[in-house]
């Protein structure tokens, strides 16, 4: 079961939303339905779900749709109509007790702007929502002091948020969400107001967490760089609709609108796309039984000057150069054992580009993609590498 | 314009008042009077105690809370003050004038502060009560001074009655103003962790309001300090009085060192409560 599923979510903004209901049923656009309504569509049939440990990005502009969109989730705003099921539970229609009660146990929320109560300490924010659950003042602290350690702010819990920075008082803000022990986080632009190199900082240390955590999180951006960086999937929104929905690689070489492609166009791909996305199946591997002559006889056929090794299941061995073969096949050596070279720039399928563009630059020979069992699966050629960056869909290789 | 007005005849809304105010009286008075008994007793009660306690033990009680809250400076007026005041045998009255003021400004907390809530909490009881302020504030005091007679009696209570309803309405508007006042987005905080109505409003809205209410709470304080000397018109006694008695008798020389006196009180219990609001 999906820990979060969203049916044909619908939020009005209005008083007499029926009519315009109706109409974003019918499909009417959004500016038919304010004239003819004077209702503000602010989310339309919107459906997905999160799988638990999945970090679920929305992204899109202001006025998107996307804050709407996660304030439904934990019912800061009523919506119109469909299910929002949170442990197959529908949130949207609960009665307030109950719902209070998934608000304290299951989920917390980070806020763009922080949020931090000024008239409270670090450790007394953090302990916010262990407080209003009614649990005990050394309990609550003790916890607290925990997720502030996982944070890094140790040492600054008596003080108060106006003596921190932007970028700790957020990471109280995730503190604060954490102590809870909820299962899900939502997370409502959180970096949005710091400056870019503390933002990539605490991108990175949000990575960390998650890794330890597993947490199901809700991550809204209107950053397509940290879309792709923090998202295992990602939800584009354009006027107050989800128009495109997938793995960043999917939205970045496929993207299903022209919005989206103009969205994505000016992107740093590097940072989104891995090898596996961009590798490239070798055009042939040799075994290291085969003879130098056949070795040839393939680089020849395919107009190339070196060739992978792998012996019979697909392990990678080296790799062997043209000179080396017909060295070799004149001296009427039959095994190419002697002369296969095991120094090969390797790297692994899910590695980014960013971090291979340097071996791209300086290798002489394509760059091994290998498995955690050193399994080849695919070879990274310049060409490929930069029709992935270019926004290609790569189509050539066989 | 002329012919038109004639066709509509006067409206006899004096007439009506009179009328609701003798129904009233009729239907509330005993109600009323018994109340009154209580409050009298109440208030002469705090008075009684303020005149009996020795005026040393007050003026060093003042010196210290003004040393705490307001500093140095605050303290050493706070002493000189109230021993002039001393000094020109106004002590005893100055003391009926400070329990009128604590009783009508503890009640108009009482009754201003969730008042004020509500009405930021709630788009009809904001509806209904800001035209309702809106008279408190304007209409004269002495309109509803003489009223408060047949309902209360003569005395303190009437004067405390009337002093309250000129007095709360900064309470009420400043608490309604501190709560909307909070940021949405901590609202928010609050209900997205599951705060309750009471959690919502004792762990983060009223911390949040709290130099905006006590700002209402100071106002309110010096509304009702200068609200006594009218008062005196219906036998409040304290420093009114005293004002009052030198307006009859043309006695500018006493009627001044009462005014002096009130000005003392005043500049006291300003400094005091809003540094009160300031701190932290």
């Amino acid at each position: 079961m999906a820990k979060i599923e969203v049916k044909n979510l619908i939020k009005i903004y209005g008083t007499n939303t029926d009519k315009a209901l109706e109409m974003v049923r019918q499909g009417a656009d959004n500016i038919e339905i304010r004239k003819k309504t004077k209702q503000v569509v602010g989310v339309r049939n919107a459906s997905f779900s999160v799988e638990q440990g999945e970090s679920f990005v929305i992204m899109g502009l202001s006025g998107s749709g996307k804050s709407t969109l996660i304030r439904c989730i934990n019912r800061l705003i009523k919506p119109s109509a469909g299910e929002i099921l949170i442990d197959g539970e529908d949130i949207s229609k609960m009665p307030s007790k109950q719902l209070e009660d998934i608000r304290r146990r299951k989920m917390a929320m980070v806020f763009q702007r922080f949020a931090l109560l000024p008239h409270r300490t670090i450790v007394d924010n953090v302990a916010y929502g262990l407080e209003i659950q009614g649990i005990s003042r050394d309990k609550r602290y003790e916890q607290a002091m925990r997720t502030i350690e996982l944070v890094g702010l140790k040492g600054w819990e008596e003080s108060y948020p106006s003596n921190l920075s932007g970028g700790m008082q957020q990471r109280v803000g995730i503190a604060r969400a954490l102590a809870t022990d909820p299962d899900i986080l939502l997370m409502d632009e959180p970096f949005s107001a710091l400056d870019p190199l503390i933002r990539q900082e605490m991108q990175d240390e949000l990575l960390e967490i998650q890794q330890k955590l597993q947490k199901t999180i809700i991550f809204i951006t209107h950053d397509l760089d940290e879309a792709l960086k923090v998202g295992d999937r990602i939800a584009l929104m354009k006027d107050a609709q989800i128009v495109q929905m997938g793995q960043p690689e999917d939205i970045l070489l496929s993207p299903a609108t022209e919005y989206v492609a103009r969205f994505v166009e000016n992107v740093n791909r590097s940072k989104a796309l891995t090898a596996s996305a961009v590798m490239v199946k070798p055009r042939s591997v040799v075994h290291p039984k085969d003879g130098p002559l056949t070795a040839l006889y393939q680089m020849e056929k395919y107009g190339i000057s070196s060739l992978f090794v792998t012996d019979r299941s697909g392990h990678l061995t080296g790799y062997i150069r043209a000179e080396d073969a017909s060295d070799i096949a004149e001296q009427g050596i039959k095994q190419l054992d002697s002369i296969i070279q095991t120094d090969i720039p390797v790297t692994h399928p899910d590695e980014y580009l960013s971090n291979l563009l340097e071996v791209m630059a300086h290798t002489k020979v394509p760059v091994a993609v290998v498995d955690e069992n050193n399994i080849l699966k695919g070879i990274l050629v310049r060409g490929s590498v930069i029709a992935g960056l270019a926004g290609e869909r790569r189509e050539f290789h066989e | 314009m002329n012919s038109l007005m004639t066709l509509i005849p006067r409206i006899p809304l004096a007439q009506w008042t009179d009328n609701a105010i003798e129904y009233l009286q009729e239907e509330w008075g005993p109600a009323t009077k018994a109340f009154s008994h209580v409050m009298e007793a109440l208030i002469k009660g705090l008075q009684d105690f303020l005149i009996s306690v020795p005026p040393e033990v007050i003026i060093i009680f003042v010196a210290l809370l003004a040393w705490w809250v307001a500093g140095k400076k605050i303290a050493v007026f706070s002493i000189i003050g109230l021993l002039f005041i001393i000094n020109i045998e106004l002590w005893a009255v100055s003391m009926q004038t400070l329990a009128m003021v604590i009783a009508a400004v503890g009640l108009c907390m009482l009754i201003g502060v969730p008042l004020g809530i509500l009405s930021a909490k709630n788009e009809v009881v904001h509806r209904i009560v800001t035209p309702i302020l809106d008279f408190m504030q304007t209409l004269p005091a002495f309109v509803y001074l003489l009223p408060a007679i047949p309902f209360f009696g003569l005395g303190v209570v009437p004067a405390v009655i009337t002093t309250l309803i000129f007095a709360m309405p900064p309470v009420i508007r400043l608490t309604s103003l501190g709560i909307k006042q909070v940021p949405d987005e901590l609202v928010e905080l609050g209900r997205s962790f599951g705060s309750t109505f009471f959690q919502m409003l004792f762990k983060i809205e009223l911390p949040l309001a709290r130099s905006t209410i006590l700002a209402g709470i100071n106002q309110c304080i010096m509304l009702a300090l200068s609200m006594v000397v009218v008062a005196a018109m219906i036998g409040a006694k304290g420093l009114g009085g005293v004002v009052w008695t030198a307006i009859q008798t043309l006695n500018m020389g006493m009627g001044f060192e009462a005014g002096i006196a009130i000005v003392i009180m005043a500049i006291i219990l300003d400094r005091i409560t809003q540094n009160v609001g300031k701190s932290k």
